[in-house]
Formats: C-alpha cells, sequence, structure tokens
C-alpha cells in the first residue's frame, strides 16, 4: 500500500463527503418535519375544538359545564347531563374492571402454570384488539336482554329497599341503561388494565420475591407485601389508563346507554354520555349552537381525557422505569 | 383457627379469586366471540360480499359497498401514515434523544394513542368536511390515518431503540452518512418489528368507527369515489344494528364477525410474525 | 517522571497528545499521550473500565454518537488533529475502520456486507465490485467458507466467521488503520487463534490498534504495548521488553496477575 493516499482518491471522498452532509442534513429536516406533523396534529385538535366551541361558549359561559338541560329545539344546551354519563359509567367500569385485571395479573404473573402464561396472556391481549362496536352490538343484542330478564330484577329485590343506594336500582329493568353500559366498558377495558398491570407485575426483581418467600410468605403475602407495595404507582398508571380509555370509548357505550339527555338517580334509567351524545346527534345536527355545543362537549371529553392519560403515562414510566431494589 | 392456618386459608382465597377473574375474562372473550360467530356465520354468504346494501324494507342485500369502501378508506390510511409513522419514529429515535421537542412529541403520541377517537372525527369534520364541500372517504382515511400514525410511530421508535448500539457503530465505522445508517441498516434490521407496527395499525383503525360516523359518512350505493361519502363497515353495522329491519341486523352481525375475524387475523399474523422475526 | 510516549516507535501515523475525554462530568481519560506506529500492532490492555475502549473510541470519533461525551486534546493524523469540530467524522471513519466485541453483521446478504461500504466513497463497475468482495474475503481468510453463499444473509454464519466478515467488511473500504475493540472476547479458542493469525498478516498492510483483556494475546500479537488504569497511560513500551521488564509497579502487578 502507498505512502499515502494518490490525489484523485481523497478529491473523491472529501466530494461524497460533501454530498453526505447535504443528504444528512435533508434526512434530518425531513424526518423532523413529519414529526412535527404529528405533534401539529394534536395541538390542532385541542384549536379546531376550541375555535368551534366558541360560539357556546360565548352564549352559555362556564355554566354550561354544570347546566342540566339539553333542548334542541329551543337551543338550550348544558353539558352536565353528558359528563355525568360519562364519569358514572366510567367509574362503574374501573369498579368492575381493577379487580378483576388484578387477579388477571396476579394469575398470569404468580400461580399461572409457566406453559400456559403465553397462550392466556395472548387471548387477554387479543380482547383488547377486539373492536369496541363489537362490544356494543354484543351488549345491545345478547347482554342487555340478559340482564334485564336475570339480573336486574333480582339485584332490585336485593338492594332496592337498601338505605342510600337502593335509589340506585330503582325503575324498570329495561336492560339498556347507564349500569349496562358501565358493565359492558369494564369488560372492555379489563384487557388494557389487566396487560399494564401484568407488565409492571414483571418489573419486581426476582430477588426481592424470593427473600419475601425466603421467609415464609405465602403467594398471596408476596402479592400483597411486596409486589402491590413496589409497583404501586405503576398500577395506579394502569387504572388510569383503564379510565381514560373508558371515558372516551363511544360504540360500547351508545349502543346500550340509552340516549336519554337527562339526569336520574337510577343507574337502571338510559342516560347518555359525552361520546355518545356526539355519535348520534352530530351527524344530523343544524348549524349554529347546536353543533357547537357538540363541539363544546367534544372539547370538555378531549381535556378531561388528556389529564387522565397525562397522568397515566407519567405514572406507567416511574412504575417500569424502577429497576434493581 | 390457628394464625398459620389462617394464613394458609387467605392465600387459597386470593388465589381462588385470581383464578375466578381470568376465568370471567375467558369467558367473557369466549362468549363475545361465540354470539358473534352464532349470529354472524349465518349471515355471510354470497350475496353478502357481491349486493350493495338493502334499503329499508325491501329485502335481502349484502355489504359489498360496505366492504369495497372499507377497503379503500383503510388502504389509503395505511400508505398514508406508514411513511409518515415511519420518518416521525426515525426522527425520534434517531434524533431525538435530547431534545425537548422530541419530548413534547413522544408525549403527544403518548396521548393520542389512547384518546378518544369520535374528538379525531370531530377535528376533521372542521379540518376538512366543513370547509372543503362534504363528507368524503378522504376525509375518512384522514381521521384514520390520525389514529394509525401514532402507533406507527410508537412501534418504529421503540423498535429502532433495541437495535444494539454496536450495530449502528459498526456502520458508522465505514464512514457511512447518518441517512445510510438508519435506512440501509437500523431499519433493516427491525424491518420485522415495523411491519409488525403497521399491521397493529391496520387492525386498530379496521374496527374504528366513530371517527369515520362525520367524515367518510355513509353511502347507500356502491361507489369507489373516494372523494363523495363511502359506505364503510363499521359505519353501516352501527346503523343496522340499531334499525327495525330483522335483514339489517342479521348483516350487522355479519359485518361484525368479518371485522372481528379480519381484526383478530390480523393480530395473530403480526404476532407469529415478530415472534419468527425477533427468535433469529 | 519521564513521559511515556516519549518512547520511539519508528514511524507514527496516530499521535496522541494531552488527550482528556470525558462522559458528562466524569473523566474518562487524563492526560494520554502516545503515537501509534505505523503497519505496527498497538495493543492496550488493563482492567475493565481503564479506558482502554474509550481510548480506541477516540481514534475514529464514535463517541460523537453520544451527546455528553467530549474529548480534548490533540490526536492528530496526517498533520491534521482528528478532534477538531471541522473534521469530518465520515471521512475519519472511512480511513479509520473499526471491528467490535460482538460480531455487528449488517442484516443483508454476505456480498452486501462488504458491498456496503465500498459503495459509500467509490463507484465500481459490477466486476469491479465482484473482485472488490473476493479480494476482501480473501484477505480475512474467510473466502473459502463463503463464497458459494455471497447471497446468503451474514446473520447465516457462525460467530468467528461474522467476526471475520466484519474484519473483511472493515478492510473492503481499505483504511489506514483498523481499530479492534476485543474482537476475539466472544468467540470460541479456535476462532480466536484464526483471527490472531489473521491479525499478524493484515499488519504488513495496515496499522492495527487492539484493545484486549487477554494479557497472552497481547504478548503474541503485539509489537507494541500500551497498560491503562483507572484512564491513564501507566506504561507503554514495546511488547516484548513491557511484559519481560515493565518498569511500574502497577503494570507488573498487572500482569502477573497479583490485580484485575
Amino acid at each position: 500500500m502507498s505512502e499515502v493516499a494518490p490525489p484523485e482518491a481523497v478529491d473523491l471522498h472529501a466530494a461524497r463527503v460533501k454530498v453526505f452532509k447535504l443528504q444528512d442534513t435533508v434526512f434530518h429536516q425531513v424526518t423532523l418535519v413529519f414529526a412535527f406533523i404529528v405533534l401539529a396534529a394534536l395541538v390542532g385538535i385541542l384549536v379546531s375544538l376550541a375555535i368551534e366551541a366558541m360560539p357556546v361558549l360565548r352564549q352559555f359561559g362556564a355554566p354550561f359545564l354544570w347546566t342540566d338541560v339539553w333542548n334542541v329545539p329551543e337551543e338550550r344546551f348544558g353539558a352536565l347531563a353528558a359528563i355525568y354519563g360519562t364519569v358514572v359509567t366510567s367509574v362503574i367500569a374501573l369498579v368492575i374492571a381493577v379487580p378483576v385485571s388484578f387477579g388477571i395479573a396476579l394469575f398470569l404473573t404468580e400461580t399461572c402454570p409457566v406453559w400456559l402464561r403465553r397462550p392466556l396472556g395472548t387471548a387477554i391481549e387479543m380482547l383488547a384488539g377486539v373492536p369496541s362496536i363489537i362490544y356494543g352490538i354484543w351488549g345491545l343484542f345478547v347482554f342487555a336482554p340478559l340482564f334485564s330478564k336475570h339480573v336486574q330484577p333480582y339485584l332490585q329485590s336485593a338492594l332496592g329497599d337498601v338505605p342510600v343506594i337502593g335509589g340506585w336500582f330503582a325503575g324498570p329493568p329495561i336492560g339498556v341503561g347507564i349500569l349496562t353500559a358501565g358493565i359492558v366498558l369494564s369488560l372492555m377495558v379489563i384487557p388494557f388494565v389487566a396487560s399494564v398491570m401484568r407488565d409492571v407485575f414483571e418489573t419486581v426483581p426476582a430477588p426481592l420475591k424470593e427473600s419475601a418467600y425466603g421467609v415464609g410468605c405465602t403467594t398471596w403475602e408476596v402479592v400483597t407485601n411486596v409486589v402491590l407495595p413496589y409497583t404501586r404507582v405503576g398500577v395506579i398508571g394502569g387504572i388510569m389508563l383503564g379510565l381514560g380509555r373508558a371515558l372516551g370509548e363511544t360504540m360500547a357505550v351508545t349502543f346500550v346507554i340509552g340516549n336519554a339527555n337527562r339526569i336520574v338517580g337510577s343507574l337502571y334509567a338510559p342516560g347518555t354520555s359525552i361520546a355518545s351524545t356526539l355519535a348520534n346527534e352530530f351527524g344530523e345536527a343544524d348549524p349554529g349552537l347546536h353543533i357547537s355545543s357538540l363541539f363544546a362537549l367534544g372539547l370538555v371529553l378531549f381535556i378531561i381525557t388528556f389529564i387522565v392519560l397525562a397522568i397515566s403515562r407519567w405514572l406507567i414510566r416511574r412504575g417500569t422505569a424502577k429497576q434493581g431494589i | 383457627m390457628d394464625l398459620y392456618a389462617r394464613r394458609i386459608l387467605t392465600n387459597r382465597v386470593g388465589i381462588a379469586l385470581s383464578m375466578v377473574a381470568m376465568a370471567f375474562g375467558l369467558a367473557a372473550l369466549m362468549w363475545i366471540l361465540w354470539t358473534l360467530f352464532y349470529n354472524g356465520f349465518s349471515a355471510l354468504s354470497w350475496d353478502f360480499f357481491t349486493q350493495d346494501t338493502p334499503a329499508p324494507g325491501s329485502e335481502g342485500g349484502g355489504l359489498r359497498n360496505a366492504i369495497v369502501g372499507t377497503l379503500m378508506i383503510v388502504g389509503v390510511t395505511t400508505l398514508v401514515s406508514t411513511p409518515i409513522g415511519i420518518l416521525a419514529g426515525i426522527y425520534l429515535a434517531e434524533f431525538g434523544t435530547t431534545s425537548r421537542f422530541a419530548a413534547a412529541t413522544r408525549f403527544v403520541t403518548d396521548i393520542m394513542l389512547s384518546a378518544p377517537s369520535i374528538v379525531v372525527g370531530l377535528f376533521v369534520y372542521a379540518l376538512a368536511v366543513a370547509t372543503l364541500g362534504g363528507f368524503s372517504g378522504w376525509a375518512g382515511s384522514l381521521a384514520l390515518s390520525l389514529i394509525a400514525i401514532p402507533v406507527v410511530v410508537r412501534t418504529t421508535e421503540n423498535m429502532l431503540l433495541l437495535v444494539p448500539s454496536s450495530l449502528r457503530e459498526a456502520a458508522f465505522a465505514v464512514g457511512a452518512p447518518r441517512w445510510k445508517v438508519s435506512l440501509s441498516i437500523t431499519l433493516r434490521a427491525v424491518k420485522a418489528g415495523v411491519v409488525t407496527g403497521i399491521l397493529l395499525a391496520i387492525a386498530r383503525v379496521l374496527g374504528e368507527t366513530a371517527p369515520l360516523l362525520f367524515t367518510a359518512l355513509n353511502n347507500q350505493f356502491y361507489s369507489t369515489n373516494m372523494s363523495q361519502p363511502m359506505g364503510n363497515l363499521p359505519v353501516v353495522i352501527f346503523q343496522f344494528a340499531m334499525s327495525p329491519y330483522d335483514n339489517w341486523v342479521s348483516l350487522a352481525w355479519g359485518g361484525a364477525l368479518l371485522i372481528a375475524l379480519l381484526v383478530l387475523g390480523i393480530n395473530v399474523v403480526a404476532r407469529v410474525l415478530f415472534r419468527k422475526k425477533s427468535s433469529d | 517522571m519521564s513521559a511515556p510516549h516519549s518512547i520511539h516507535v519508528g514511524d507514527a501515523i496516530l499521535e496522541v497528545r494531552d488527550l482528556n475525554f470525558f462522559y458528562g462530568d466524569f473523566r474518562g481519560l487524563t492526560n494520554v499521550s502516545l503515537n501509534i506506529a505505523k503497519s505496527q500492532v498497538t495493543a492496550f490492555i488493563g482492567p475493565s473500565g481503564c479506558g482502554k475502549s474509550t481510548l480506541l473510541r477516540t481514534f475514529n470519533r464514535m463517541y460523537d454518537l453520544y451527546p455528553g461525551q467530549r474529548a480534548e486534546g490533540q490526536i492528530n493524523f496526517h498533520g491534521k488533529n482528528l478532534l477538531e469540530k471541522k473534521q469530518d467524522v465520515n471521512l475519519v471513519r472511512a480511513k479509520i475502520g473499526m471491528v467490535f466485541q460482538k460480531p455487528t453483521p449488517f442484516p443483508m446478504t454476505i456480498y452486501e456486507n462488504i458491498a456496503f461500504g465500498v459503495r459509500l466513497y467509490e463507484r465500481l463497475s459490477k466486476s469491479e465490485m465482484d473482485d472488490r468482495v473476493e479480494w476482501a474475503l480473501k484477505k480475512a481468510a474467510i473466502w473459502e467458507e463463503t463464497k458459494n453463499k455471497l447471497q446468503q444473509s451474514g446473520l447465516s454464519l457462525s460467530g468467528g466467521q461474522q467476526q471475520r466478515l466484519c474484519i473483511a467488511r472493515t478492510i473492503a473500504v481499505k483504511p489506514e488503520i483498523v481499530l479492534l475493540d476485543e474482537p476475539t472476547s466472544a468467540l470460541d479458542p479456535i476462532s480466536t487463534a484464526k483471527i490472531e493469525e489473521l491479525i499478524n498478516e493484515l499488519k504488513t498492510e495496515y496499522t492495527i490498534a487492539i484493545v484486549t483483556h487477554n494479557m497472552q494475546q497481547a504478548a503474541r500479537i503485539s509489537d507494541f504495548t500500551a497498560f491503562m488504569y483507572l484512564g491513564e497511560l501507566v506504561e507503554f513500551g514495546k511488547t516484548d521488553e513491557l511484559f519481560v521488564k515493565p518498569q511500574k509497579q502497577q503494570t507488573e502487578d498487572y500482569i502477573t496477575g497479583r490485580f484485575g
């Protein structure tokens, strides 16, 4: 090999390097632009909802949020019934989904035979992939009739006279309503919450669990005294993720909530949620205050879920980033 | 009962309850799938795929227009969201380890992954439908793209971050420029994972109903014109299931089964593909 | 104390002067100065974390990939300081190749693994490229094993073969210096012997700098050895002298196995 590279080779290299520099700059900028598009989309959603909601916010102001009226002909609108339905169905969904998800995650990480872990875990993830419209149609045609015939009357006779909560089970057991929507919704969020819980349970270092087993703890004691305290943050993050999903879910709710824009104390009564109001009314809404009110509802929903999901993401990050003891 | 016996009992009860929870989850899955097959299978016929959606009150009919519409809308969505998602994912993995802008983008995509899809529909309505003259297949694709892109971005970024740093360094060590390292080496090394992400994104948008309600709307007739309202399976299922006509309800079940089979099938393919590749 | 680099190494191709390296606030290298002799093998030994790999990675500016890592001082190569900002790193890396601890075949065919780097800086016809691929694979003593499967994935080879493929890929772009970062630590003894043999043959045409934590390997294959400890260059000299009569107590302790 010669002492120094021949001059023409050096020139060629230098020329190529210039081209590379240019190409790299272009590459950087192009990928940056696409990343920017993604960021701009979210900001765009917020801004456009806010703009479209402006007329109604100007007309009614903040009381829009806590007024229980939805009168299309008279053009008087308030979000309270929809917010109430959204929150109550989501709470019901979580009350059911959290313990079940915890049980599933516990089973998958601690007690399930190893050869069954993967297929069962996959089945749960499959459940998460089922489109929500399928939960909705199943809820309407299969679950609601069975529920009204075989469960609601018994619940009513068993709990109807209990003070405070008795009123929740008042009224005719017609199947569709807030309670049914909450139950169908719970089936939908269980896979999400269970998957996150399983993932955070798996971050517990084996030596930590082994030392607990080493002093004679039972599986249950290890889970409640070691695994849960260790993963507390991530578990709450998973629950918040489920809540975010439940709040914004449209189809699973719209089919079975009954679509009545009013607040009734009973969980048996039909109600509405923000998402189902949008799904039902937006297509036929007249321009003006009605459509603006729907945009305002969307804005409220987006802000609530944004906050819930942001907290969830922060907690899950913190919960799974923890390494070592 | 002594302390030890009580501890053992608590343990047994706890474990039994966890099994009940698991059984509950599986039973729900089975129940839903079973009713879906039971009600949907009878609707699947030759007519189902070759005839268009029936008018109110008329007999028979199929979902040809909705199936074609869904395939077109989802196809365009895939073509739009794949390059955008991959390039944005590359940005986050390659250039975005420290920048604030990248952190914000990452945060936003995480939120978008679970954000209410109906709100995306509202946004596209305000952005495109209200301004550009009406409901259309394009608007539907735009809405679905906004849902698919975050999925592709996040899987691409996560996959790229799994590439061993030694492979990237080796590519730089022969004097390759950054874009070559990204496109020819690291992206190629995680091809299977990125394809998995795209498949999962397709599976996700296939069943999305809410964002199509006020973007693509629906079309009772066969149409391949993306500039017009377009029939699509989810919206047809929604409308037909809520209708009083028996043949409509039956078609809704058939459509739901078709969607579920497609989504589950894509999920299975994605898993097999990813597992096979990642065990190499 | 006499500066360790002042020993005569003959024709120096790289001159390292007062090199300091930082991982954020942590100082990984302290005032390292030495010369790398042209067409010789220079080995870097020392306990884990002593900075020997860090030093090697400054020679081709690999640390540039990581924000927060920076080097100060001089590494002179053909009269230019490699560490200067305006120095193009791609060009440096084409001239100073590197082979890593674990084999890193690119996710493409064996042929493309070699051609990838060559294409970056040279425009060759198909037959010229074929010749170059064959030449490089022969140089790396892996031609016989691969000539019938050039279109198969580089990942289909065994670990030792993959590592020789990586060496072939590195020399295919005709660098002046080849950096080897513990190239045999992930390999079995037979593959290791083959690679050592290869290094011996390559040094007639290339300058080689190798990091190894196997002292016997350093003694077998290198002409010069640098012993590093806690980010400092403790001793640097001809390999046969350094191993026979080390000047520093720390060096003696290390090579006689009293620590590390």
